[in-house]
C-alpha cells in the first residue's frame, strides 16, 4: 500500500524518534522506582531529581514527537494536498531531536546548578520550576521549532481542503505554542509564578492538548470505522466543547493552597468536578464508532489502541481526577502519592496511548503494507495489554500508598512525620515497581513487534508468493 | 446524536462556550492578581528572598521536594518548613548533607556559603507567611 501524499513520509522519523525516547522515560522510571525503596540507589551519580527531570522531561518531548509526527502524517490526507515544506519538517527533526538530546545529556552530566551557569540562566531565570526545567536555549529552540512548524501546518491548512479535523488539530498546536510562553514569565512572588506556571502545565494537559488528541483519535477512528465524517466531527465540537468549558476554569483545582483567594475552592471544585464529562464523552464516541462501523479494518491492533484511548484516559484522566479534585478532599491528599497515581495514568491513558494509536495505524502504512503481518499484530496486542494492565496496578498500587500515606500524616491525632511515613509505604512502592517491571517487558514486547515476520509455513498457508528469481 | 443537532451547530457551541471561559478566566485572573499582594507577606520579595528563591530553582529543590504541595514527592514538603525546624535547623540540615546512610533517601551537597543559606532561609520565611487557607492540614507537611 502506498502514501496518498508523499510528503507523509516525513512523519516516520518523528514515530521512531518518540518510540527511542519513551523506552528512555521508562528506563529512569524503573530507576526512579528503586530510589523510592533503596534510597541511595546510583547516588551521588544520579540524585533522584535528575532521574525525575530525564522521566518527566523525555516524556513531554516524546508526546512532542508523537503529535507532530501525527500532524505531519493526518495533515495532508485531511488537507487533500502535499505537505507545504516536507524539508523543513526534516530540518526540524534533527533540530528538535539534537536539542532534547543534549538538554538531557546536560542533566546527566554536569550538576544542575552548572548547567544554569553554562546555559545563560542570568539572562532570563527561567529554570528549576517542575516540568520547566529546560534550560534556556532549549527553551527557545522549543519555541522556534513550535512557530516554525506550525507555519508549515497553516500554510498546507491554506492551500487545501479544511475539515475540522484539521482545524481543531491547529487550534490545540497553537494553543500549544502559545501558553508554552508562560514558561518565560518567571516572577520573584512565588504566588504569581505558580499560578502562571499552571497556565503551561494545566492548560496544556487538561485544555489545549485534549484538541490535539481528539484531532488524532477522530482520524483513526474516520479511517478504521469508514463512519461518516460527519457524525465523526459533530462528536469531536462536543467533546472538545465539554474540554474546554470545564478544564478552563477546572484550571481552579490548582488555586486551592497556594496563596489565590479562598474562592478558587468553589470555582476549582465545580468545573474540575465537570472534568470527567468530555473524557466520558470521548469513551461512548470511540465505542460508539466502532461498533457503528462500516468497514472491518484488518489493523486490529490500531483498533484496540484506540478503543483502549478512550477507556484509560476516563479512567486517568476523568476517575482518577475527580477521586482528589473536590476542595475537602484535596485539602488531604494535595502533594501525596495520590497526585503521582493519577499523573501515571492519565498521562498513559489519555496522551502516551493516543500517540500509540496513531503509530498503530500509520506506522504500517509509512513501511509500505497497510498492515502489519498478522504475527507482528498479536505482539502489538500483547504489549498493548501488558502495558495498560501494568499501568492499572502501578496506579492501584500508588493510589494505596496515598491514602495510607494521607491517614498517616495527615489524619490520625498525632500526625507521623514524611519520612516516617514513607519507611511504612514500602511494600508499595516495591509492589509498583515489579508493576514498572511488567511495564518493561511490556514496552519491550513492543518494540519487538516492529520486526515480527510470520512465521514461513503461516506464509505458506497464506496467499501464494511469487518466487524470488 | 439526532440529526437536528447539527456540526455547525456544535462548532458554534464550541466557539461561544470557549470564548465565555476564556473570559471569566481572565476576569478571575485579574482580580486573583489584584488580591495576591495582599496575601503574601510582600508583593515584591526583598532582594535576599528573591536570591533564595532563585537558589531554590537553580539546585532544583522542587525535583525531590513539594514546596506548598506541589514539586516530587520523594522528600518532605518545605513551605512550612520554617516553622517545623527553625532556620538554624535548616542551615545545619544543608550544610550536613548527604547523610550517607545506608539505604536512605539522599540530598547532594550543595556547598552554599553563609550568604546563600540566609538566602534560602529568608525565601522559605516569606514563602511559609503566604495565605494557603490553612493548607496542610497539620505541622507534617
Amino acid at each position: 500500500m502506498q502514501l496518498q501524499y508523499k510528503s507523509q513520509a516525513v512523519a516516520k522519523p518523528y514515530f521512531i524518534a518518540a518510540i527511542a525516547l519513551f523506552a528512555g522515560q521508562i528506563l529512569f522510571g524503573l530507576i526512579l522506582g528503586l530510589q523510592y525503596v533503596i534510597g541511595d540507589f546510583l547516588f551521588p551519580a544520579i540524585p533522584f531529581n535528575v532521574a525525575r527531570m530525564v522521566h518527566t522531561n523525555l516524556l513531554i518531548v516524546w508526546l512532542l514527537f508523537g503529535f507532530m509526527g501525527a500532524a505531519y502524517y493526518l495533515v495532508p490526507e485531511e488537507t487533500e494536498t502535499e505537505l507545504h515544506s516536507p524539508l523543513l519538517a526534516h530540518v526540524l527533526f534533527w533540530v528538535f531531536l539534537i536539542a532534547g538530546v543534549l538538554t538531557v545529556a546536560g542533566y546527566l552530566a554536569v550538576p544542575y546548578a552548572t548547567l544554569a551557569e553554562l546555559t545563560g540562566n542570568e539572562l532570563l531565570e527561567t529554570m528549576g520550576r517542575e516540568f520547566l526545567e529546560q534550560p534556556l536555549p532549549t527553551k527557545l529552540g522549543i519555541v522556534v521549532v513550535a512557530l516554525a512548524f506550525l507555519y508549515n501546518i497553516g500554510m498546507t491548512l491554506l492551500k487545501g481542503r479544511k475539515t475540522a479535523i484539521t482545524l481543531i488539530l491547529l487550534m490545540g498546536l497553537i494553543g500549544l505554542a502559545v501558553l508554552f510562553l508562560f514558561a518565560f514569565y518567571n516572577p520573584s512572588n512565588l504566588v504569581k509564578d505558580k499560578y502562571f506556571w499552571w497556565w503551561v502545565v494545566h492548560l496544556w494537559v487538561e485544555g489545549v492538548w485534549e484538541l490535539i488528541l481528539g484531532a488524532i483519535l477522530g482520524f483513526v477512528l474516520l479511517k478504521i470505522t469508514g463512519v461518516d465524517r460527519e457524525v465523526i466531527e459533530k462528536w469531536l465540537y462536543v467533546i472538545i466543547t465539554l474540554t474546554l468549558v470545564t478544564g478552563i476554569i477546572g484550571t481552579g483545582h490548582h488555586y486551592y493552597w497556594i496563596g489565590p483567594p479562598g474562592y478558587w475552592q468553589w470555582w476549582g471544585s465545580v468545573f474540575s468536578a465537570l472534568e470527567p464529562i468530555p473524557f466520558f464523552a470521548l469513551t461512548i464516541f470511540c465505542f460508539n464508532m466502532v461498533n457503528r462501523r462500516r468497514r472491518q479494518h484488518p489493523n486490529k491492533a490500531a483498533t484496540l489502541w484506540a478503543l483502549g484511548t478512550g477507556v484509560m484516559a476516563f479512567l486517568g484522566a476523568g476517575v482518577w481526577g475527580f477521586l482528589h479534585t473536590l476542595a475537602p478532599v484535596n485539602y488531604y491528599t494535595h502533594g501525596t502519592q495520590i497526585t503521582a497515581a493519577h499523573g501515571h495514568m492519565a498521562f498513559y491513558g489519555a496522551y502516551v496511548m493516543v500517540v500509540l494509536t496513531m503509530i498503530s495505524y500509520a506506522m504500517p502504512i509509512l513501511r509500505g503494507r497497510e498492515v502489519n503481518p498478522e504475527r507482528s499484530q498479536v505482539l502489538e496486542m500483547w504489549s498493548f495489554w501488558l502495558m495498560t494492565v501494568s499501568m492499572v496496578f502501578i496506579t492501584l498500587f500508588l493510589t494505596a500508598a496515598g491514602i495510607l500515606q494521607v491517614w498517616l500524616q495527615r489524619i490520625i491525632p498525632n500526625p507521623q512525620p514524611f519520612m516516617a511515613v514513607q519507611d511504612q509505604l514500602a511494600m508499595f512502592y516495591w509492589m509498583r515497581w515489579l508493576a514498572g517491571v511488567v511495564f518493561f517487558a511490556g514496552l519491550a514486547v513492543y518494540l519487538y513487534s516492529f520486526f515480527a515476520k510470520d512465521k514461513p509455513e503461516a506464509i505458506e498457508a497464506g496467499e501464494a508468493h511469487p518466487s524470488v528469481t | 446524536m439526532s440529526a437536528t443537532f447539527t456540526k455547525a451547530m456544535a462548532r458554534n457551541v464550541f466557539y461561544g462556550g470557549t470564548v465565555f471561559s476564556i473570559l471569566l478566566f481572565l476576569a478571575l485572573t485579574f482580580h486573583t492578581n489584584w488580591k495576591i499582594p495582599q496575601r503574601t507577606p510582600t508583593e515584591t520579595p526583598s532582594l535576599e528572598v528573591a536570591r533564595g528563591k532563585l537558589l531554590w530553582e537553580t539546585r532544583n529543590c522542587i525535583g525531590c521536594h513539594t514546596l506548598l504541595g506541589e514539586g516530587a514527592y520523594f522528600a518532605p514538603e518545605l513551605g512550612n518548613v520554617y516553622q517545623r525546624r527553625g532556620p538554624e535547623f535548616i542551615k545545619i540540615w544543608i550544610k550536613a548533607q548527604p547523610t550517607k546512610v545506608p539505604g536512605r533517601r539522599q540530598m547532594p551537597q550543595f556547598h552554599f556559603t553563609e550568604q546563600q543559606l540566609d538566602d534560602l532561609v529568608a525565601f522559605l520565611k516569606w514563602t511559609s507567611e503566604i495565605n494557603t487557607e490553612n493548607w496542610p492540614p497539620n505541622i507534617q507537611g
